[in-house]
């Protein structure tokens, strides 16, 4: 088959009917998160806050590109209707596949990563998605872990949207085994127990510095490291 | 009663036995004052709900057959491999080995019990498996605690594939006058392995009191070991009609079923230890992980196996 083809009937393809994209997406994901809950046996544990309703910015380690739909399964289906992932627009535009999933299904926030300068700002999707209300399942490491280290050191989005915010609570959210299922460069998943445990939610403290703030939302996560694991 | 009667009378038996310990939870569940919720009786309700569930599983596994007692057992080997492996040393680099482990070896085990090859189901993980895995391992190249990895890939599959297929291994078995009732032999192992377990926790709940082994688990106790291995060979030899062997083997039978099942929880409790947790896993509410419910299977089922054929075979 060459692509050729492929591309010109996309092209041509008339709109879809609002009620059968919705159906498509409802579908869809259903069908993500029951594969992500029983490949993974997914447990989510409520350890420091409850799953309510509020606005929040969960922040998570990130260890496999299907980090985000573990946290999104394991939200309670209400919150998961208000809470949008951020994701690299490099690896979420790539290809038809991912472009559905990251846009229609998933909802993502998709920002570009490193870029820089005056005239271009990377945090603007995430302000604008906390403006409409949403929470955010975000990734302050930046990329995923592939080293030794239980954790990255956190890039500096996280501290100037919580500032920018401070009426939003920041959850601390640690994923367990999402790089031994499926590591990165890996394409065959392996069925091991994965665990999503959510901690007590924190924000910027008054007159706290960027390094600071940076240094005590990464320890936050690191404490919430289960002894013995997923099994736990 | 004709031998064709012989399964739904076990089940009923069974269900008999967990109606019992429905109306005994509940009648101790109103002595409970309220507001003072006791765990020990929601931990003692949660296991026998989960024992209905899996008596339903189990009877529908038999209603279905062979092919249904085969596939219940390969998907109890793959969630007990998977709590296992979850809990060991992985890398990166054993990624392939792991992936083998699940989709090749667990499979390819079973399928050969389906097919009757003795002679290469007895020996497929413990030689074959046990070779090659290391070798894929090998060819990524990354010899950090190679040992660790692959000693713990191995004996999670010797545990919780190689073991655990010998108990559908036993409809295989060629036994003169028992022939098409193999179903029975896997039921009495089960009943006896799992009575055993139920009747050491009842004993140690009323008369505990010495622990047998305080560093490697808080819940096993001497009254209980001695009081749940001398029932469950009570239990085992009133359960001789349904096999093919006399009163005193079906005893002699079932007390070894109920040392191993024994043994086999005191090994899988010290791994837990050494891991630092306290089950396995939690797909069973109220017992922990699958392996939780059949660490003493896993010891007692090829033993229980090898006694059989070497004895009662031709």
């Amino acid at each position: 088959m060459s692509g050729a083809p492929h591309v010109a009937m996309a092209e041509r393809r008339p709109r879809l009917p609002d009620w059968f994209a919705g159906l498509r997406r409802h579908v869809v994901a259903s069908t993500v998160i029951a594969t992500a809950r029983v490949g993974t046996g997914l447990h989510a544990r409520w350890v420091g806050c409850t799953p309510l309703p509020e606005q929040r910015i969960y922040f998570a380690n990130h260890l496999s590109h299907g980090d985000f739909v573990l946290v999104w399964s394991a939200l309670p289906p209400p919150l998961r209707a208000s809470t949008r992932p951020v994701a690299g627009a490099d690896y979420w535009s790539k290809g038809r596949l991912r472009r559905f999933l990251a846009r229609e299904v998933f909802n993502s926030v998709l920002i570009e990563r490193g870029a820089t300068g005056p005239r271009r700002d990377p945090l603007l999707p995430i302000r604008q998605a906390l403006d409409q209300g949403s929470s955010l399942i975000v990734f302050p490491e930046g990329t995923r872990n592939t080293t030794e280290e239980a954790l990255l050191p956190f890039k500096t989005g996280i501290f100037y949207v919580a500032q920018a915010y401070p009426a939003v609570a920041l959850v601390p959210v640690w994923i367990e085994n999402t790089g031994r299922v499926m590591p990165k460069g890996e394409f065959l998943p392996i069925p091991l127990l994965c665990s999503v445990t959510f901690g007590a939610p924190t924000s910027l403290l008054p007159g706290e510095t960027k390094g600071a703030f940076l240094d005590r939302t990464r320890n936050a996560l690191l404490s919430m490291i289960p002894a013995g694991g997923a099994a736990a | 009663m004709t031998p064709d009667h012989h399964p739904f009378l076990i089940f009923a038996g069974v269900c008999a036995v967990l109606l019992c310990a429905t109306v005994v939870e509940h009648v101790l569940a109103l002595r409970v004052p309220p507001g003072a919720p006791s765990p020990v009786l929601e931990n003692l309700r949660d296991r026998i709900n989960a024992w209905w569930v899996m008596t339903a599983l189990l009877g529908l596994a038999f209603l279905a057959g062979r092919t249904g007692i085969l596939a219940l057992f390969a998907f109890v080997s793959f969630m007990g491999l998977r709590e296992f492996l979850t809990l060991m040393h992985t890398r990166r680099s054993d990624h392939w080995a792991l992936f083998a482990a699940f989709f090749a070896v667990l499979p390819l085990q079973y399928y050969l019990i389906a097919i009757d090859w003795y002679g290469l189901y007895s020996i497929f993980i413990p030689v074959y498996a046990f070779l090659l895995l290391p070798v894929i391992a090998s060819l990524r190249g990354d010899p950090l605690r190679f040992m660790d990895r692959i000693a713990e890939l191995q004996w999670g599959l010797m545990t919780c594939v190689f073991c655990i297929s010998h108990v559908p291994g036993l409809l295989t078995l060629n036994i003169p006058g028992y022939e098409g009732r193999g179903p029975l032999l896997v039921a009495f192992l089960i009943i006896v392995v799992q009575g055993s377990d139920v009747l050491q926790y009842v004993w140690g709940k009323l008369i505990g009191d010495r622990k047998i082994a305080p560093t490697l688990t808080p819940s096993k106790t001497v009254e209980g070991f001695i009081g749940g291995v001398a029932s469950a060979t009570a239990l085992g030899a009133a359960l001789w009609w349904i096999t093919p062997f006399r009163p005193w083997q079906a005893a002699a039978l079932s007390l070894a079923i109920a040392l191993m099942g024994f043994l086999g929880g005191l090994v899988m409790s010290a791994i837990k230890r050494d891991r630092g947790v306290k089950d396995w896993g939690r797909m069973i509410r109220g017992h922990g992980g699958m392996l939780d419910r059949i660490d003493s299977l896993i010891f007692a089922a090829p033993i229980f196996f090898h006694l059989t054929r070497y004895f009662f075979t031709v």
